[in-house]
Order: C-alpha cells, then sequence, then structure tokens
C-alpha cells in the first residue's frame, strides 16, 4: 500500500480517462491522495455542446467540474496552483522546481502519478512531466518517491518501450465515466460510448485497465 | 453565447472606439491537431490583455462574420466569428465556433483587463 500519492497533471480533466480508476482503487483501500492541478483549463477549445461557456466563463466552469470529477474519484486533497493553461513550458524552471518540490516536502508521497515527459503530446502534458521529474531528480536517491507516467504520443513505446504497470480498475468503470461526465463542457459520455453502455463488455474493457510507466533515473 | 447579431456588436464597437481597451484575440486549431492527423500541425496563438485603441471598427459578412478595427498604426482583424455573449453589457466577447461547438477563433474587448 501506498503511503501518500502525489498526482501533478496541468489540466481539468487530466485525471480522467488515464489514472480516474487507478486513484479510486487507492483511495479505497486506504491511501490519501493529493491532486496538485497546475492550471484550469482556461483556454480549451471545448465549450460544451451545445455551447454553454466561452473563454472568460470557462475557467470557472472548469473548476467546478474538476471539483466534482474528485468528488467522484473520492480524492479527498485537491491544489488548484494557479498557472495558466498552456503556459507551463515558458514558466520560470527554478518556480516550477519550487512549487513541486514544496509539495513533496510537505507530503513526502511515496508514488507520483504524472505525465512522461517528451510522450504526452500537449506541450503542458510534456512540460509537467519534466518539471516533476527534475525535481525528483534532485532529492537523494534513496529519498526518491516511484513516479509513474503516462504516455500516449504516437509510436512512444518504441522509444520508451512498454509500460511496466498495468492497473485492473474494472471495478471502479463507473467512477471513470462519473470523472468524465463531471467535465461536461469538455466531454459528451454518450459519444466517448458511441451509444455503448458503461456496462457493456467493450466499454469495461476499454476502461477498465490503465498502465503506467515507471520513470527510471540515472 | 448566441448566434452574432451583427447590429448589437456593431453598436457596442462604435460605443468602444477612441479609447484604451484590453484585448484577447485568439486563434486555434487545437492541441491534438497534429496527434490526431499527421498531416496537420497543431497551430495556436492568443495574445490576453495586450491594449489597443482603435478609431474605427466594423463587422462584415453574413455570418461567419468578420470584425475589423482601425488602430493609429495597423489593424486588427478576425475572421470565422459565429457567437457573442449576449449577458455582457461593459464587454464584447466574440467567438467563432465549428459545428462540433469547439472554439476556432475568440476577439474580446474590455475596459478592463480580462
Amino acid at each position: 500500500m501506498e503511503r501518500h500519492i502525489l498526482v501533478v497533471l496541468p489540466h481539468p480533466d487530466d485525471e480522467s480517462f488515464g489514472i480516474s480508476g487507478t486513484l479510486a482503487k487507492h483511495i479505497q483501500s486506504g491511501t490519501p491522495v493529493t491532486y496538485a492541478c497546475l492550471t484550469l483549463g482556461q483556454m480549451g477549445r471545448n465549450m460544451g455542446n451545445p455551447i454553454f461557456a466561452n473563454r472568460e466563463t470557462l475557467p470557472y466552469i472548469r473548476k467546478r467540474e474538476l471539483e466534482e470529477s474528485c468528488r467522484i474519484i473520492g480524492i479527498q486533497d485537491l491544489r488548484l496552483m494557479g498557472l495558466h493553461d498552456k503556459t507551463i513550458e515558458f514558466e520560470d524552471k527554478d518556480k516550477m522546481t519550487k512549487l513541486i518540490g514544496d509539495l513533496i516536502t510537505e507530503l513526502n508521497p511515496s508514488l507520483i502519478i504524472t505525465f512522461y515527459p517528451g510522450y504526452s503530446v500537449h506541450p503542458d502534458h510534456d512540460a509537467t512531466g519534466a518539471a516533476v521529474i527534475r525535481t525528483v531528480q534532485k532529492l537523494p536517491k534513496d529519498k526518491r518517491p516511484t513516479v509513474h507516467c503516462i504516455a500516449f504520443s504516437q509510436g512512444c513505446e518504441q522509444e520508451i518501450g512498454a509500460p511496466d504497470v498495468f492497473n485492473d480498475v474494472r471495478e471502479f468503470v463507473d467512477k471513470k465515466m462519473g470523472s468524465i461526465q463531471a467535465h461536461r463542457s469538455q466531454w459528451q459520455l454518450k459519444t466517448i460510448l458511441g451509444g455503448k453502455s458503461p456496462q457493456s463488455k467493450e466499454v469495461q474493457e476499454r476502461f477498465g485497465k490503465e498502465r503506467f510507466w515507471t520513470y527510471r533515473f540515472d | 453565447m448566441e448566434l452574432i447579431k451583427p447590429e448589437v456588436v456593431q453598436r457596442v464597437l462604435d460605443l468602444m472606439k477612441e479609447q484604451d481597451l484590453y484585448i484577447h484575440l485568439e486563434m486555434t486549431n487545437g492541441a491534438y491537431a497534429a496527434h490526431l492527423d499527421k498531416s496537420k500541425i497543431a497551430a495556436a496563438t492568443f495574445i490576453r490583455n495586450g491594449v489597443i485603441r482603435y478609431s474605427h471598427g466594423s463587422i462584415a459578412g453574413k455570418g461567419p462574420y468578420r470584425v475589423g478595427l482601425k488602430l493609429e498604426h495597423g489593424w486588427v482583424y478576425s475572421e470565422g466569428l459565429t457567437h457573442y455573449d449576449e449577458t455582457e453589457t461593459e464587454r464584447l466577447i466574440l467567438a467563432g465556433h465549428d459545428n462540433d461547438g469547439k472554439l476556432l477563433v475568440s476577439l474580446q474587448l474590455s475596459r478592463e483587463p480580462f
């Protein structure tokens, strides 16, 4: 069992598809989870369908959606870190290292979950992962928490190999569906399921597995 | 957001001319454009809270609409605008959305920073 899990991701809804089942599973077994969400996804281009948000209302709406998603997953400690969407890679590197270093010092996590730098498609994802790796790398080897990374760029397995952590989260697919549905400005669950029931075998198979790469430090 | 009523937008543009304004201007095809289709490039640009002043501004087209603002030394131009926020009283919030509701372009003006 993990002592404490720290999740560091840049956008509300980054927690939904890839890791909500894993988090719900850990939470059920009693592990405390802190989710540091770096931005409010205020530059997202999905505004609901039909449209119910605009550039100025979006951050407020996405904050509420994120809170609902966390409630459904069971995350007790959500931290909104106040950065601006699309700008993580341009933030001062020392500031980012301090921001993440302070969280590690405070929470003493045994596991951090973030994006795999360079293999996570969105520049904010890559920059978030890079900041976490940079920060953990600076810790003495015996003080480093394990880091599990999410990667999904095309052909990433050819470069970083296959994932080494597979979590069976079929029991928690309903929570994952709830988390996705909470982000209603960004996703329409009906479209994602393509008319299939959340209880159907296909949906259980597709959403019931989560995979991670354990980051190998030098 | 509602479909643009050009006469309403024109009235606001007239009210906002000849004063310092904060502008939010952006265009994007989505951060995942290249991930989803290798032949594409993810392209996006935004400027937030730049300060401009225009001597005259107008909306043109039959929908989607275009807006041009004439500055002392240049122009602000935006094409593909479809929606406006009808609830705003002090600011102009314009956006262009595709058929799935995704934002393609936005042009916003305000006397206070966004």
